[in-house]
């Protein structure tokens, strides 16, 4: 990801380099990359190319996958009105978890990078914490806590929103829940880098606090803001824990179709496609919210 | 009443005292430095009239108004900081014109204001660009003009000239004091290159360990350093150290064999002093010819100079002449050293024994 990456602005001073790291030319370069080829070839390369091959094989019921080739599980996927609501509902969900971890994460990271020397890393460490417990212990807890006994299913109940375990506001709060630590790093690294002069400087301009931080502070973190959306966006897309369990056997998001497809139905090549799609459809929209995004701060932050 | 008076302001972190009762008046219009060296207090000093530090005691009083605790955002003052802290997300055009924005100026002022403060800070044909797409200097001038632009009554300039290399330096100080003569604009830049306080301010205040030491006219400062720290601090000096042996009108002082007369006023006899004697006031003669014979050690050419060290009878001497076009002096040259009468200083008594516990203040940092 391009974005994030470059200075903002230019070294405070002239800094003497010790030159360039040598560069690997020739030989030593092809040498040097071979074991990180041989692991991509077979571990990405290999089972994605097998799954686009197995997309495309017939299958009947009866006596399993066929030799040959046909295009009947991608017409399925298009034609049938189930799996579009899978897929849409998969993107909106993605969409809606992406939107609500801009809007806690990147208020989070700028108080986090607002805070004094113990306590930043203490809360860092709080921030980062869900990373360490395991996906299917917290998809367990949130599905007691929202379920029909725990206590903010309870509150849900007695305000009349009826149930809220095996809902998309369920697999929704799980996800946000997982995803926020991966909007959170980037917002802060790009606050990292952001001059505390800069503010100073508005403020002498007569900017209020907010204005400040609408202005001056939040169009210089977009670039951080972007690399968490993309990330959160792909991960949310493409979950699995969470729907299957926040969202039960009714509410399918394509990651669990996509399991049902191989393990129940045992319709490899349906599942092999509707994951290939995924994968596209995903690739698709990062592409494009990537394009629109950057284009409008390149020239000004690189 | 002063334009923008400091009475007695201070500033502590728990028990470190970094500001200490700094009294400073400043008159409309004038162009006043503040020269330190790293640690002084200067900057701190600075952030206290901006209103970025707090003040811990005393009083900021501007145009009659007690700003001591007004809010940054309601001083009206403009900034040039030291990283320039320009808004990399906005063109040179909206940098300059966020502080007429903030305060809510109609849309066809702004626009000429603006065009004003890029055509004086010579940028006109740059506003669209962004701050990552100029030089070093171009981004100080976005700066200083974003910081006028807004008609402040005072100008606040942080090192404003430390991050250009040399040649750059010099162009964009001259360019600096030509803008600031322009608009009028009170101006307090805080430095710790002597030579840009001396050559744009008109006046110095030199700080050391958080108090004002000297605050002075350039020239004044340069040929009347109240310590020794002063007079090594602003420009080079030669210190001789002697003792007062005879005092009226005329004082001699003794150091080792020569006899030094200087002006009597303050001292007594036996006051163990300093003086000092400006490498440029020394003149080479004729062996013998002179007030003391030298030896030359070493000499460096600085194209308009020739810096000579010379081994004397009082120790090691640098002496400073101007590179007239004749052959200079080699390496092992016997010559002999004049100067005026009235061109030595002697330092107080008082600030030399004040000065003398002060630790070596580290540099660069």
């Amino acid at each position: 990801m391009a974005a994030g990456t470059s200075p903002t602005r230019p070294p405070a001073a002239p800094i003497a380099r010790s030159g360039p790291p040598p560069r690997l030319d020739g030989l030593p370069a092809i040498l040097g990359s071979i074991p990180l080829t041989l692991l991509f070839l077979t571990l990405v390369v290999t089972p994605l190319g097998l799954t686009v091959v197995l997309s495309f094989s017939p299958f009947d019921y009866n006596k399993g996958v066929l030799p040959g080739h046909t295009l009947a599980h991608y017409a399925m996927v298009f034609s049938d009105p189930y799996f579009l609501g899978i897929f849409w509902r998969t993107f909106w969900i993605a969409g809606v978890t992406t939107l609500i971890c801009v809007l806690i994460g990147a208020p989070e990271a700028y108080i986090l990078s607002r805070m004094r020397k113990p306590w930043r890393s203490i809360f860092l460490l709080v921030v980062l914490s869900p990373l360490l417990v395991s996906l299917v212990v917290r998809a367990f807890g949130w599905s007691m806590l929202l379920g029909p006994a725990g206590p903010l299913g309870k509150a849900a109940q007695a305000l009349g929103l009826g149930s809220l375990l095996y809902t998309p506001t369920a697999i929704i709060i799980g996800l946000v829940h997982v995803m926020l630590p991966f909007m959170v790093i980037p917002v802060w690294t790009s606050l990292q880098k952001l001059d505390p002069a800069v503010e100073q400087a508005a403020y002498s301009l007569n900017a209020s606090r907010l204005q400040t931080l609408l202005r001056v502070v939040l169009p210089q973190t977009a670039p951080g803001i972007l690399s968490g959306s993309l990330i959160v966006f792909g991960l949310s897309a493409s979950s699995f824990a969470i729907p299957a369990l926040l969202g039960g056997r009714r509410l399918k998001m394509v990651a669990t179709i996509v399991y049902d497809e191989f393990l129940t139905e045992l319709n490899w090549p349906l599942g092999a496609a509707i994951a290939i799609l995924l994968l596209v459809a995903n690739v698709i929209i990062m592409m494009a919210y990537n394009r629109v995004i950057e284009r409008s701060y390149r020239r000004s932050l690189g | 009443m002063s334009f923008l008076q400091l009475e007695k302001i201070s500033k502590s972190y728990g028990d470190l005292q970094v500001v200490r009762d700094l009294d400073l008046s400043v008159e409309q219009g004038e162009f006043v430095s503040l020269l330190g060296p790293s640690g002084c207090g200067k900057t701190t000093t600075l952030q206290m009239i901006a209103g970025f530090a707090d003040v811990t005691r005393g009083r900021v009083i501007l145009d009659g108004r007690d700003i001591t605790y007004a809010k940054p955002n309601s001083r009206g003052l403009g900034i040039v900081f030291q990283s320039y802290a320009l808004f990399p997300h906005m063109t040179v055009r909206d940098n300059v014109d966020f502080g007429l924005l903030m305060r809510k100026v109609d849309k066809a002022e702004r626009a000429e204001r603006v065009a004003e403060a890029l055509a004086l800070v010579k940028l006109d044909k740059h506003g669209d660009r962004y701050p990552r797409e100029l030089s070093g200097g171009q981004r100080q001038r976005v700066a200083l003009a974003r910081a006028l632009v807004i008609r402040p009554p005072v100008l606040l300039l942080d090192e404003p000239l430390s991050n250009l290399d040399a040649k750059l330096r010099e162009d964009m100080q001259y360019e600096l004091r030509s803008i600031q003569r322009k608009t009028g604009t009170t101006t307090i830049m805080v430095t710790h290159d002597q030579s840009e306080a001396l050559s744009i301010s008109d006046r110095i205040v030199v700080m050391q360990d958080g108090r004002a030491t000297q605050v002075d006219q350039p020239y004044r400062m340069y040929e009347h350093p109240r310590s020794e720290f002063i007079s090594n601090f602003v420009g080079k000096s030669n210190l001789l150290r002697g003792a007062v042996s005879r005092v009226g009108v005329e004082a001699e002082i003794r150091c080792g064999a020569l006899a030094l007369l200087v002006e009597g006023a303050g001292l007594r006899v036996g006051d163990a002093v300093q003086v000092s004697l400006r490498p440029e006031k020394l003149v080479p003669v004729s062996l013998g010819q002179g007030k003391l014979d030298a030896t030359v050690t070493s000499r460096y050419f600085l194209g308009s100079q020739w810096m000579y060290e010379m081994d004397t009878p009082v120790g090691a001497l640098t002496v400073l002449t101007p590179n007239d076009g004749n052959v200079p002096h080699d390496d092992g040259a016997r010559v002999g050293l004049d100067w005026a009468a009235g061109v030595l200083r002697v330092l107080p008594v008082a600030a030399v024994a004040a000065d003398a516990p002060v630790a070596p203040v580290p540099q660069g940092a």
